[in-house]
């Protein structure tokens, strides 16, 4: 028996001899003795010194061992502080009695020092392995508590990264756990810079923190680049390449993202290893987007595929995407929620409009608690007008006014980079450090668009506009422009950015583009009626409404744009950003 | 007399005891004398102020300590005077009483020279 450290014992006996037997037999085992002669001293003995164990008779005068017992334990409150009943009884009731009453053992008369030794040792080993459990459940409570704080501070910061977006717009509704982000889901909504929006729904493997750490990238790249006016397949390429890089083997990314394109009334499409999402028509019906790819960050760059579905989508059509924890969200008889729930609520919507409340509650029916939600996640995205979103692109560009404001550059691409390489998010990049500057991101962007499209396009490729005039033409188009880029060689466009400060909140912006192709006979489009040029012309004419001045020169193969913007101020509306015509 | 006391006391236990207390041995034997006979005068108090409950808890101590320090017979003329306390049936306790002080006067004797003999 060794490492039996000395403690403190508390012996309260009202009779003397006893008393003396038992403080002898306890002291020469080493242990420090308190005494107490009946129930109330014994309580007060326990409160003033705190023993870590207690012998008390039975019976005693003023308060019986019992009662002595009960205030002593509810002293100790969570500490084990054994009590061992002394008494002279012998039968099994009387003995059972002392255990039931909250005794932990009992020593009958007379006192054999062995088995007294005994006794204490077992309830010694009992007391500290209360102890020990005790401090574990302190420690692992102080660590959760940490835990949990430590979630709070990442959410907070991925909050900051993630919800910069517009998830608030009018035309999104979305299931999402305030803490979803440690189940590794993400949902990510912005403005593009020339109208609409993209959204994405992610559902990385894994939980907790590993779940999380992906997903600080994703949203970076997803904001960063949507608002520098990168396309859907650039930013799914950038994503999967960053997280393939980052995320260990195992882990990735299932998710989807849509491009909506308010303007032409059409929706991209890309889903990589999500449950299906359904495109919901005005008419009831409805149509499957299912995954036609391995999710993010599984493949290498080279063999990653950007490739997106696009679909016609009117105003009121709306897209639903869910991460699976919806169709694997279990019930109390241990059924999913499946998919055939899940399709069974849209074919009994009526409208489209209902789906996404009828599936809430649906869901809710379903599995009957409220813990089920942490795992939900779902997005209904609807077609809207493109007015919808005028105000959302100003609420998200609170830049500080400083930067740049009168400066020059020139950037010219040649050769093959003319087919490989769009230069409109690099300038676009360029002049959005000019303060002031971003409120006007949309329309720089589709000034920017138009010009580079238009020297690239018709000046080098020498592609017919008109043949863009039918639906059908629109393909043959594109066929011939991959077809043409192959031959860019000795080519050239040079873009030109002028930037002049006018007073503290405007300025304007002069846009030059020139290429090596043969140029166009520009006068011809001053006659053209725009408002009778249906698509084709709609980029002179957007350029004409969106620009101060528009000037070709030289054999038709240079263009100069002036761009004024001013910052619209308390007192003056007169000019108020992304207002299109 | 001594040639007999082996009914009064257990020789075991004390021996057992002495061992245990060391020099302390006779403190806890005169305390164990004093503290009976004191006892013996609450037993017999309680009996004249017919207060039962005092009669029985007073029993039940001295049994306590006459068992623990090796007195048999006393022990059990304790138990016996404790179960007709319980039973509220003092006459009974009288009697016992009685038993209780001739049998203590023994013990008493049987312990001294015990003492004696170390």
């Amino acid at each position: 028996m060794r490492d039996n450290p000395a403690l403190t014992i508390l012996i309260a006996e009202d009779n003397n001899t006893d008393r003396m037997i038992l403080q002898t037999i306890v002291r020469k085992q080493g242990h420090h003795v308190i005494t107490a002669c009946d129930g109330v001293e014994a309580v007060e003995q326990f409160r003033a010194q705190r023993p870590q164990l207690v012998l008390l008779d039975v019976m005693m005068p003023r308060m019986d061992g019992m009662e002595a017992a009960r205030h002593i334990k509810a002293m100790a409150d969570e500490e084990l502080v054994p009590i061992i009943f002394l008494t002279s009884l012998n039968d099994a009731e009387s003995l059972a009695e002392c255990l039931e009453v909250g005794g932990d053992d009992f020593l009958t008369k007379p006192y054999n020092r062995v088995i007294l030794q005994a006794k204490i040792n077992a309830l010694n080993r009992m007391r500290a392995m209360h102890q020990t459990v005790q401090r574990q459940r302190d420690h692992i409570s102080e660590r959760n508590r940490q835990l949990l704080h430590e979630h709070a501070m990442a959410r907070r910061v991925f909050d900051n990264i993630a919800h910069q977006g517009c998830l608030n717009a009018d035309n999104i509704r979305h299931i999402l756990s305030p803490m979803s982000i440690f189940n590794g889901d993400v949902l990510f909504a912005s403005p593009k810079p020339s109208g609409g929006m993209h959204v994405f729904l992610g559902d990385f493997t894994g939980h907790g923190l590993p779940a999380a750490i992906g997903a600080m990238p994703a949203a970076e790249i997803f904001y960063g680049m949507t608002a520098k006016g990168f396309t859907i397949a650039e930013i799914l390429r950038e994503m999967n390449r960053k997280l393939e890089r980052i995320l260990p083997k195992g882990f990735f990314c299932c998710g989807a993202m849509l491009d909506l394109n308010l303007h032409t009334g059409h929706v991209e499409v890309w889903n990589g290893g999500l449950p299906d999402g359904y495109l919901l028509r005005n008419d009831g019906s409805w149509e499957r987007l299912r995954s036609r790819h391995l999710p993010l960050g599984v493949l290498p760059p080279e063999r990653f595929s950007p490739g997106c579905e696009r679909y016609e989508a009117a105003v009121g059509e709306r897209v639903l995407l869910c991460s699976d924890g919806i169709l694997e969200s279990y019930n109390a008889r241990g059924e999913m929620f499946g998919e055939e729930r899940f399709t069974e609520v849209i074919q009994g919507s009526r409208s489209p409009d209902q789906v996404f409340h009828r599936l809430k509650a649906a869901i809710d029916d379903f599995s009957g608690d409220v813990d089920s939600e942490d795992d939900l996640t779902l997005v209904e995205v609807t077609m809207a007008r493109e007015e919808l979103l005028d105000d959302l692109s100003q609420r998200l560009s609170g830049t500080s006014l400083t930067g740049p404001s009168s400066w020059r550059c020139e950037y010219q691409l040649r050769d093959n980079t003319l087919s490989q390489f769009n230069p409109v998010p690099l300038l676009l990049h360029v002049c959005m450090d000019v303060p002031g500057l971003r409120l006007f991101s949309g329309q720089i962007f589709t000034i920017l668009t138009e010009l580079f499209n238009n020297a690239l396009d018709h000046g080098i490729l020498q592609l017919p506009s008109s043949l863009k005039d039918s639906p059908r033409g629109f393909t043959r188009y594109y066929n011939e422009r991959e077809k043409r880029l192959e031959s860019v060689d000795g080519h050239w466009v040079t873009i030109t950015l002028d930037h002049l400060a006018d007073g503290h909140s405007g300025g304007r912006l002069k846009i030059t583009v020139e290429d090596s192709g043969r140029g166009f006979d520009y006068r011809a489009f001053d006659t053209v009626d725009i408002s009778h040029h249906q698509l084709a012309g709609r980029g002179i004419a957007l350029l004409r409404q969106l620009c101060h001045d528009l000037q070709w020169s030289g054999r038709g193969n240079r263009v100069e744009a002036e761009y004024r913007w001013a910052l619209p101020s308390a007192s003056s509306n007169s000019q108020g950003p992304e207002s299109k015509g | 007399m001594n040639v007999n006391d082996s009914c009064h006391l257990d020789h075991e236990a004390l021996k057992e005891l002495r061992e245990v207390m060391e020099e302390e041995f006779d403190v806890l034997i005169s305390t164990f004398l004093q503290d009976s006979a004191d006892r013996i005068v609450h037993l017999r108090q309680a009996l004249s102020g017919q207060e039962v409950d005092t009669f029985t808890k007073a029993a039940h101590s001295l049994k306590g300590s006459c068992i623990n320090i090796g007195a048999p017979l006393l022990g059990e003329l304790c138990l016996a005077a404790e179960a007709a306390g319980r039973a509220g049936n003092l006459q009974q306790g009288q009697a016992q009483v009685e038993a209780i002080e001739q049998e203590f006067r023994h013990v008493d004797e049987a312990l001294r020279a015990y003492l004696q003999q170390s």
